[in-house]
């Protein structure tokens, strides 16, 4: 056991989030009336939700997160060193024993396995050691990761790299990724931002003049207040103050607009139900956790268009009485992260944000919150848990968000795509919005494209195109191979085969194909790609990311993972057909029993390889 | 059981539980809601003296309209409930959380009735594999997010060595389904001490102390509130799990006296397991007014003084 004293880096890195401590109780000197006072009850409850700034401050600086600088957090924030270890330990990017200061995450998910993900590894591990190692050679080590959200730029990496020799600590993606690529980065440091990053591939040519909510992206500068405005920017939330809080939420009700973030639920039910709760106050909430394997669209927007998320997030608080929005960004994402708080800080310069928006008396901010590694920090309530400072364990529902959710407030969250929406429904007005589409779903569409695509990218379609529409934008299968698959709505979407490339890709064709549309994902598996081993990385997934709260889920995704390796190395229990049975069972009470939508649909795409026979038996399919 | 000092009265719910037309008062659970009907549902994140985690999922009850099963044990009847306690559905899913907790956890010690729900529900965890051989990785430095994949021949669990840290109780998370009951007792629900969280995630996900220290350098003050609310013998008297390694332990050979704990002027009600004369564990009523299950150090574990003969210099 390392010992519980505390270094001066390490309180230094505190002190620099969470200010010097103002007396002996949390840390500081012992004079004055301290010897007589405590700083307990409600003002150190409401201390929790530093948590997480306090640990990434320590784990940037640092490299990692020793038992005496947590001493010193639980110290300065009142909390139970049990509990903030119960945190630390929870997310993927905090690391509670030394490790090396640069970390290399290296995506070996889905999408980059069909982009040479595992042949970056094996180079990885010849160049740097096994993975996780302590990097005594040259202080670098590399982890497998999770989808990073570059998946239109496979294969992908993320370097994490804490201060070192007076060198501020930083953080990027590479994508793609090469070991000199990655090189290159770490001897440059720091990645200064790109005024305008490059751009996945949108539409076909010729064709942009149809891109609503991709309109601006590449166009606009991300860190030019005025070059937002001068590309219509904050259009939308003066129609939103001509209209008052309760035209807003008409109009969103006359558009159909539902959610993006994959549950596709009408945005106007939950607006309406924060605004008319009597509970106040009333938060406003951006969910930009994006982790759903294949997805990226969020990201895009928020690195690219930043002041319209800003923008769409105050005309929520606007609508339904909250005085303070939060967004919450996945910690892989640190260029939006950059960018976001670099656009509120400009809003806020330019009076959008602050005590009285536009001059026009309503007072509104935003917090931006940056997760630490845990895809079910996506989940509305997991996110509440997390923005806290505590496990991003889901709750059960009800209370919903709308009566019971940040901080126990009547709380609205909607996904980065659904907010841009509302940009949309205010500029054109929501029956103008609802007569684009189809009848069931209207406005259009943000589609990740992945996988063995010619041209992967972010597609924008009006709904109603198909799914064969949406392919040949993206240049078809590459290399001109045959099809074999389609995964849609990612790893809690399911698989489609190449007959239903006429399905439309709405919310009702895919629900009639039963298939779902989720986060958009679209990616594409050619006769070249075992599939097996695709659908075991799927089950590594959700058995890596339950939170584990409850036993179908927890104990589940581990059996479900334990069947398939049986099924793919040629060792199944009884015939193939039993294995496929209890693999049924597992998914029904996954499905049933789960707390969460993770559980919930940790078999959906695992049963939909199965049905299509995706899944081979036999003694290949090695994988990791 | 909650202490009120004023009953006001609640206003009835009716709704349907298995086909029968069911009244409760507003705010019941459906769990409590069965009990009155005398339908016997399994529970095992469920104590009445703690707030509901609903985190097991044994307790899933099928209320039609609804996506997917809801926990009895939180969930509040409504009106027009239609409720099923034992349809296809429910029986699935009840019989997969015990299969899949008995595949992965040691539940030799857990109450009698689990075993008979084992059999109600058909649980048969060996269709999980043969239990895999404790793997020597050690749970407690797991980093979140990343696992060794096995060969899937063998069923994962969470078999590791008991930890014996302290000379007052044994902690052998082998027998360990994460219920959360003691997190509950020693934080908020009654202890408020904060000395044991749940750490880690997913099936890496545990009890621990921070930086999974021993419990002497924990905040832990030996109340044993965690030891009385664990449902499957995990957390465990150390005077009963040196009597179960040598053989000993023989609970009908054992009496139990109530009496009032001598040491303070609160009046907690003790009741003292005494196996051949002499004081193997000591427990608290769950349903008494006073203690509700509840002790402290000195209650719980100062037994060792009555028994003690000879003074030590
Ligand atoms: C496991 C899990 C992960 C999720 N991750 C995200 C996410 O990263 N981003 C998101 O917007 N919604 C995510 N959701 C959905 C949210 O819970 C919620 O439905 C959504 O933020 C609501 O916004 P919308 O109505 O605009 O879609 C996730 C749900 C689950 C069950
Ligand atoms: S379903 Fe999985 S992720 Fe959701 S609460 Fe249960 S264990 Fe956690
Ligand atoms: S004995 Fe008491 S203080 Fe110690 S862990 Fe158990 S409940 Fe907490
Ligand atoms: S130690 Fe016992 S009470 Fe605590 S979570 Fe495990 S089984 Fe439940
Ligand atoms: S970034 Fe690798 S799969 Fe998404
Ligand atoms: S008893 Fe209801 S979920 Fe555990």
């Amino acid at each position: 056991m390392a010992s519980g004293r505390t270094t001066a880096a390490e309180r230094a890195a505190v002190d620099a989030v969470l200010g010097p401590p103002s007396s002996g109780w949390t840390g500081g000197g012992r004079d004055r009336l301290d010897g007589h006072v405590a700083f307990g009850g409600r003002s150190a409850r409401e201390r929790r939700r530093w948590l997480l700034p306090a640990l990434h401050a320590v784990q940037d600086r640092l490299g990692w997160i020793s038992p005496g600088a947590l001493d010193y957090i639980c110290t300065r924030l009142t909390i139970p060193p049990a509990e903030a270890y119960a945190v630390v330990s929870f997310y993927a990017l905090f690391a509670t024993e030394p490790q090396a200061p640069v970390v290399v995450h290296l995506c070996d998910d889905i999408a980059c396995r069909c982009q040479g993900a595992e042949a970056l590894c094996a180079a990885a591990e010849a160049r740097f050691g096994p993975a996780g190692g302590t990097g005594a050679g040259d202080g670098i080590t590399w982890v497998r990761s999770p989808c990073l959200g570059q998946c239109e730029r496979g294969p992908a990496a993320l370097i994490q790299s804490a201060a070192q020799a007076g060198a501020a600590p930083w953080s990027a993606a590479v994508a793609p990724a090469t070991l000199e690529g990655i090189a290159a980065g770490l001897a440059a440091g720091a990645p200064g931002p790109p005024p305008v990053g490059p751009l996945p591939p949108q539409a076909v040519d010729g064709a942009t003049d149809r891109l609503r909510l991709l309109r601006r992206t590449g166009r606009v500068d991300p860190g030019q207040l005025d070059s937002y405005r001068a590309h219509g920017g904050y259009q939308a939330l003066r129609r939103a103050i001509e209209l008052g809080p309760q035209g807003v939420i008409q109009e969103l009700k006359a558009s159909g607009l539902v959610g993006r973030g994959g549950a596709a639920f009408p945005t106007a039910v939950k607006w309406e139900a924060v605004a008319a709760n009597p509970v106040r106050p009333h938060y406003a909430v951006c969910n930009g956790d994006e982790s759903e394997p294949g997805t990226f669209k969020d990201r895009v927007l928020m690195e690219q268009d930043p002041f319209a998320v800003v923008e769409a997030l105050t005309i929520m608080g606007f609508a339904c009485g909250a005085e303070q929005g939060h967004c919450y960004v996945r910690g892989e994402y640190p260029l939006a992260i950059a960018r976001l708080r670099h656009a509120i800080d400009r809003a806020r310069d330019r009076g959008l944000l602050g005590s009285d928006v536009m001059g026009h008396g309503f007072r509104f901010d935003i917090e931006v919150h940056r997760g630490a590694g845990a895809y079910i920090a996506g989940e509305e309530t997991a996110l509440f848990n997390s923005a806290e400072g505590k496990r991003a364990e889901p709750r059960n529902k009800p209370p919903f968000p709308a009566q019971a959710g940040l901080f126990g407030q009547p709380t609205v969250i909607n996904n980065v795509e659904t907010l841009l929406n509302v940009l949309e429904v205010l500029e054109q007005g929501g029956a103008a919005y609802a007569a684009t589409g189809t009848p069931g779903s209207a406005g259009t569409r943000l589609f990740c494209v992945s996988g063995c695509v010619d041209r992967p990218g972010l597609y924008e379609f009006e709904f109603g195109a198909t799914l064969r529409q949406v392919l040949d934008a993206a240049g078809g299968v590459r290399a001109g191979r045959p099809l074999r698959t389609v995964l849609l709505g990612g790893a809690a979407g399911s698989f489609v085969g190449p007959d239903q490339l006429d399905l439309p890709l709405t919310f009702e064709g895919a629900r009639a194909a039963g298939a779902t549309l989720g986060s958009g994902v679209v990616m594409v598996f050619d006769d070249g790609v075992d599939l097996t081993d695709i659908v075991r990385r799927i089950a590594r997934f959700f058995r890596d990311e339950s939170c584990g709260q409850c036993v179908p889920c927890r104990v589940g995704t581990v059996r479900q993972e334990e069947l398939l390796t049986r099924i793919a190395t040629g060792r199944a229990r009884g015939s193939t057909a039993d294995e496929l049975a209890l693999l049924t069972d597992l998914g029904a009470a996954m499905r049933d029993a789960s707390i969460c939508g993770l559980g919930q649909t940790a078999s959906t795409a695992v049963e939909s390889a199965a049905r299509l026979g995706l899944i081979a038996t036999g003694g290949g399919g090695g994988g990791s | 059981m909650s202490v009120r000092f004023a009953d006001l009265p609640r206003r009835l719910v009716s709704l349907t539980i298995d086909g029968r037309a069911v009244r409760v008062p507003e705010g019941t659970t459906l769990l409590e809601a069965c009990r009155q009907e005398g339908i016997d549902t399994p529970t095992l994140c469920y104590v009445e003296t703690l707030t509901p985690v609903n985190v097991c999922r044994v307790c899933v009850v099928e209320v039609e309209g609804a996506r997917a099963l809801v926990p009895a044990c939180s969930r509040r009847a409504e009106a027009g409930m239609v409720v099923h306690t034992d349809s296809e559905r429910v029986r699935l899913s009840r019989r997969m959380v015990l299969e899949l907790l008995a595949s992965s956890v040691d539940l030799s010690l857990a109450a009698p009735e689990v075993r008979a729900w084992m059999q109600r529900y058909g649980a048969d965890a060996s269709r999980m594999g043969p239990a895999a051989a404790p793997d020597g990785h050690h749970r407690d430095q797991a980093h979140p997010g990343h696992h060794r994949v096995g060969d899937g021949a063998r069923a994962e669990t969470v078999a590791q060595p008991v930890k014996v840290d302290n000379e007052n109780y044994v902690r052998d998370y082998s027998r360990c389904i994460l219920c959360y009951k003691c997190v509950g007792a020693c934080g908020t629900d009654a202890q408020n001490t904060f000395a044991i969280a749940v750490a880690g995630r997913g099936f890496e996900a545990r009890i621990s102390t921070e930086h999974a220290v021993p419990l002497p350098d924990s905040a832990c003050v030996y109340c044993g509130n965690c030891i009385a609310v664990c449902p499957t013998g995990a957390l465990m008297f150390r005077s009963e799990h040196e009597m179960r390694q040598a053989g000993t332990w023989d609970e009908s050979r054992q009496t139990v006296t109530t009496t009032i704990c001598p040491y303070c002027g609160v009046g907690c009600n003790l009741e003292l397991h005494v196996q051949d004369n002499t004081i193997v564990k000591v427990t608290s009523p769950l349903d008494h007014d006073v203690t509700r299950g509840n002790l402290c150090v000195k209650g719980r574990f100062g037994f060792e003084f009555v028994q003690r003969r000879t003074r030590e210099g």
